[in-house]
C-alpha cells in the first residue's frame, strides 16, 4: 500500500462523495469525471496499462459528457443549481446501501487468500487483451457488439418516434 | 471527382502566396502612412474658401451672402457679416464675413454648401488628415484656416478650377463691357427717361426675378 | 560529429544532470525534459501565429503584421501583453470554479499529450508501451475543458458553440482513431517509438513511411480532416467561428483565460500534428538515407512545421462548413472510408510484400474513394419542407 494508492484513493473518494452530495448536477458530474480519473490511475498504478488508458478514454472522454449533455437537454436552467441533496427516503437508501456493501466486502474477503502477490502478477500487454479477445472470447466480443448495435438502432427509432408522435 | 474544388482552390491560394512576393497586382497593399494613393479629382473631404491673388484677407471671394450656413443640413457654418465693405474681383463693393467658422465634426462633407454658392467662393478640399487631440477647438477652423489660394484649387481640383477661372474671367469681361457702354453712353438714357420710368413701375410692382447675373452685379 | 549534434539535447540533459547525487539524476532528467518541453512548446506557439498571419495575409494578398519587430515578429509578445494586461472579466452569474478550470484543464491536458511523442531518436519523454493510446485519451479530455467551458458561462452561444463542438470532437475522434489503427496493425505495436523504427527501413534510398503506401495514404487523408476537426480549425470551426455564434464557447473569456485557450488550441494542433509526423510520416527519420546525417530532431520538426503550413493553407482556402454538413460529411463519407480503409490494410499484410499488394490495393483504395465520392455526399432532392422543432 504505497502513498500514491493512499492520494488516488482520496481523490477517488472525494469525487464520488462529490458526485452524491453537490448541489449542482453538472458539478456532480464533473466530479464523477474526477472519480473517473482517479480510477483510471489506479489502473495505471496497477500495471494495467490498457485498462487505465481506455478508462480515460472511454468514461472522462465519452461517457462523462454523455453525462452531463443527459443533464442539460433533461432540464431547464432555473432547475440546474437546485436540487435537493437528501431525499426523503434516505434511511432505505442507506440500508440498501449498507446491505451492497455488505455483500461485496464478503464476496472480496472469502477469495481474498487466493489473490497472488502484486510482484508476481505478469504485466498485461495490449497484444495479450487483444489475442484473447479476439480468440477464446470472440464469441461475447461479437455479441457485444450486436447489443451496442440493437442499443443504438433502438436510440435512434425511439427518437424518431418521439419526434413524430410530437407532430 | 471528389475534392476536385479544393485542389484548385488550393492552387489558387498557392498562387496568391507565391505571387504576393513577385508581383505587384498579387499584393495591392499600400502601406500608409508611409505610402499613400494619390486620391482622384473629385474626392470631396471638407470645404475650404478661395481667394484670388496674394492677400488672403483681401482676396477672399466670400461675400457672407449666408446661404450655405442656410442650406447646411447639419449647420456647421456659422457666418457674421462686416459692417465695412470691400472691393470684389470686378471692383463692385462688397460686405464680407468677419466670422466665418465650419466645424468640421459637424461636417457630413455633402457638397451642398458648394453647390449653392454662387460665388465660387467654398470649394471642397481634400484633406483628411485632420485629427488633433484638442476636443474642443481643434476641429473648428475659422476663416484664416479655412482660406486657400486658388493655385491651390488648382492643384487639387484642376478641371474645376479652369472652368470656374474661365466663367469668372467670362463675368469679369462682360462687367467692365458693360461699365464701358455706360460710361461711352450717358445721354441717350436721359430723352428716354419717360417710356423707360414706365416701363421700369411696371417691372418694380412685379417680384425681382433673380438670374445668375442680377445676382453677381449685387443685389 | 554529426551523431553529436542528433544526440545533443540527451548529452545535455546528462550532462546537466550530473551535479546532482545519483539517486535525484533519473526524477531530475524527466523534469529538465519537461521543462524543455514546456519552454518550446509556446516558443513555437508564438512563432506560429506570426506565421499564420502572414502566412494568411498574403494568400489573401495584403501583408500580414509587420510593425512590431522586423517583419512583425514581435507581435506575439505585443499579443501576450495585451492579453496580460486585460481585464480579467467573469460573468456575475457564472459558475466561477468552472470557468476558471475550464482553460486551465486544457492546457494540461494538452501539455501531457507531447509526452509520449518522439521527437529525435530516443527522444522520448515517456516510453510507454500503449503510447498511442495515452493519447488518444489526452485528446478525449480536452473535449471535456470545451464543454465545462461552454456551460459556465450561462451563455446561450457559448453553450449551443459548446455542444456543436463537442458534437464534432466527439463524431471526428473515432475516424482519428481508426486511421490510427491501420497503422497499428502494419506497425505490430501502440508504442511510438516502435512506430517509428519500423519506418525507419529505406529501399532503393526511399523510405518506408507509411504514407507511400497506399492504405496509408488514405488514412493519411482521413486523419488529416479529423485532425482539423478535432483542432476546430476553418473548415472546421464553426464552435469557435468568429462571425457566427459570436465567439462560441470562448465569449466570455477575457484576458489571460482567453490566451490559455488560444495556446491550448495550437498546441493541440502541434501534438496531433506531431502524432500524424509520428504515424504517417515516419518521425524523426529522414526521407532519403543519404541524408541520415542530419540530426533526427530537425527532420521531426521541420515535418511538424510543414504540417502547420499545411494547416494554414487549408485555413487560408477553404471556406466554413456548416453543422450539419461536417457532422454529413464525418458519418458518411469519412467514417465509412476508414472503416473501409482497415480492410484494405488487411489485404495489404496478408498478401505479402511484393508488387501484388500495391495493385490490389490501390484499386481497392481508388475504387472506394470514387464511390464514396458519388454515393456518401450525394445531396438528398429537395422535397416539400417538414420542420423539427426543438422540444
Amino acid at each position: 500500500m504505497s502513498i500514491s494508492f493512499y492520494i488516488l484513493s482520496a481523490l477517488m473518494l472525494a469525487g464520488g462523495l462529490g458526485a452524491v452530495m453537490l448541489r449542482n448536477a453538472v458539478h456532480c458530474a464533473l466530479s464523477l469525471s474526477v472519480a473517473f480519473t482517479g480510477l483510471a490511475l489506479l489502473f495505471l498504478q496497477l500495471d494495467a496499462q490498457f485498462a487505465g488508458l481506455a478508462q480515460i478514454l472511454v468514461y472522462v472522454g465519452a461517457v462523462a459528457i454523455l453525462v452531463v449533455f443527459a443533464i442539460l437537454l433533461t432540464r431547464t436552467s432555473e432547475e440546474i443549481g437546485e436540487s435537493n441533496v437528501f431525499s426523503r427516503t434516505w434511511l432505505i437508501g442507506l440500508i440498501l446501501a449498507a446491505a451492497v456493501f455488505a455483500v461485496l466486502g464478503w464476496a472480496v474477503l472469502r477469495t481474498a487468500p487466493m489473490f497472488p502477490q502484486p510482484s508476481a502478477a505478469p504485466p498485461v500487454t495490449v497484444q495479450e487483451i487483444g489475442s484473447a479477445l479476439m480468440g477464446r472470447y470472440v464469441l461475447p466480443l461479437e455479441i457485444v457488439a450486436l447489443l451496442l448495435t440493437a442499443a443504438l438502432i433502438g436510440a435512434v427509432i425511439v427518437a424518431t418516434h418521439e419526434k413524430e408522435g410530437a407532430k | 471527382m471528389l475534392g476536385e474544388g479544393i485542389l484548385k482552390g488550393l492552387a489558387e491560394t498557392a498562387k496568391n502566396f507565391a505571387g504576393s512576393f513577385v508581383s505587384a497586382d498579387r499584393l495591392t497593399t499600400v502601406e500608409y502612412p508611409e505610402q499613400r494613393i494619390a486620391p482622384i479629382e473629385n474626392t470631396r473631404d471638407f470645404p475650404f474658401l478661395v481667394y484670388d491673388g496674394g492677400d488672403w484677407e483681401a482676396g477672399l471671394r466670400c461675400v457672407a451672402c449666408q446661404i450655405c450656413e442656410k442650406e447646411c443640413p447639419p449647420k456647421c457654418i456659422y457666418i457674421e457679416k462686416s459692417k465695412d465693405k470691400k472691393p470684389d474681383y470686378v471692383g463692385k463693393m462688397q460686405i464680407y464675413p468677419v466670422r466665418f467658422d465650419i466645424d468640421i465634426s459637424v461636417c457630413m462633407s455633402c457638397q451642398i454648401c458648394v453647390e449653392v454658392c454662387p460665388f465660387e467662393a467654398i470649394k471642397m478640399d481634400t484633406q483628411f488628415e485632420l485629427s488633433t487631440t484638442d476636443r474642443f477647438g481643434g476641429l473648428l477652423l475659422d476663416r484664416q484656416q479655412l482660406a486657400k489660394p486658388n493655385e491651390y484649387y488648382h492643384t487639387i481640383h484642376p478641371t474645376e478650377a479652369t472652368e470656374v477661372d474661365a466663367r469668372l474671367a467670362g463675368e469679369k469681361a462682360k462687367a467692365e463691357a458693360k461699365a464701358r457702354a455706360a460710361a461711352a453712353a450717358p445721354k441717350p438714357a436721359a430723352p428716354a427717361a419717360n417710356p423707360a420710368e414706365g416701363a421700369k413701375a411696371v417691372a418694380e410692382a412685379m417680384p425681382p426675378i433673380k438670374t445668375q447675373q442680377e445676382g453677381e452685379t449685387g443685389s | 560529429m554529426m551523431q553529436t549534434l542528433d544526440r545533443i539535447f540527451i548529452l545535455l540533459r546528462d550532462w546537466l544532470v550530473h551535479f546532482l547525487p545519483s539517486a535525484w539524476r533519473a526524477p531530475a532528467g524527466t523534469v529538465l525534459s519537461v521543462i524543455a518541453i514546456i519552454g518550446l512548446f509556446p516558443a513555437l506557439f508564438a512563432l506560429t501565429t506570426v506565421l499564420e498571419r502572414k502566412g494568411l495575409g498574403r494568400m489573401q494578398n495584403r501583408l500580414g503584421p509587420n510593425r512590431t519587430g522586423p517583419l512583425g515578429i514581435l507581435q506575439p509578445v505585443a499579443d501576450g501583453i495585451k492579453a496580460l494586461t486585460k481585464e480579467d472579466v467573469v460573468p456575475f452569474r457564472a459558475d466561477a470554479i468552472v470557468h476558471f478550470l475550464a482553460p486551465l484543464l486544457l492546457v494540461v491536458v494538452v501539455f501531457m499529450g507531447f509526452a509520449v511523442l518522439p521527437m529525435g531518436r530516443n527522444m522520448v519523454l515517456v516510453d510507454m508501451d500503449a503510447g498511442l493510446l495515452f493519447f488518444f485519451a489526452m485528446g478525449a479530455s480536452t473535449e471535456l475543458s470545451i464543454f465545462m467551458a461552454g456551460w459556465s458561462s450561462r451563455n446561450k452561444y457559448s453553450l449551443l458553440g459548446a455542444m456543436r463542438a463537442v458534437a464534432q470532437m466527439i463524431s471526428y475522434e473515432i475516424v482519428l482513431l481508426l486511421s490510427s489503427v491501420a497503422v497499428v496493425m502494419t506497425a505490430g505495436s501502440l508504442s511510438l517509438t516502435k512506430i517509428v523504427e519500423a519506418q525507419n527501413t529505406y529501399s532503393f534510398g526511399l523510405p518506408h513511411w507509411y504514407i507511400f503506401t497506399p492504405w496509408g495514404l488514405l488514412a493519411f487523408a482521413m486523419y488529416a480532416i479529423a485532425a482539423m476537426a478535432e483542432t476546430n480549425r476553418t473548415p472546421f470551426d464553426l464552435p469557435e467561428g468568429e462571425s457566427e455564434l459570436v465567439a462560441g464557447y470562448f465569449t466570455e473569456y477575457s484576458g489571460f483565460k482567453f490566451a490559455l485557450f488560444f495556446l491550448g488550441e495550437y498546441l493541440g494542433m502541434f501534438s496531433i500534428s506531431g502524432l500524424g509526423t509520428t504515424l504517417f510520416l515516419g518521425g524523426w527519420s529522414a526521407p532519403f538515407s543519404f541524408l541520415g546525417w542530419v540530426p533526427s530532431w530537425i527532420w521531426f520538426f521541420s515535418k511538424v512545421m510543414l504540417s502547420i503550413c499545411v494547416f494554414i493553407w487549408l485555413r487560408g482556402t477553404l471556406p466554413r462548413l456548416r453543422q450539419d454538413q461536417l457532422m454529413n460529411f464525418a458519418w458518411k463519407f469519412v467514417l465509412p472510408i476508414t472503416l473501409f480503409n482497415l480492410l484494405v490494410t488487411a489485404i495489404w499484410r496478408f498478401l505479402g510484400p511484393g508488387w501484388p499488394r500495391w495493385f490490389v490495393c490501390t484499386a481497392l483504395v481508388v475504387g472506394i474513394y470514387v464511390v464514396m465520392g458519388e454515393t456518401g455526399m450525394r445531396r438528398g432532392k429537395f422535397g416539400p419542407r417538414s420542420y423539427r422543432y426543438a422540444e
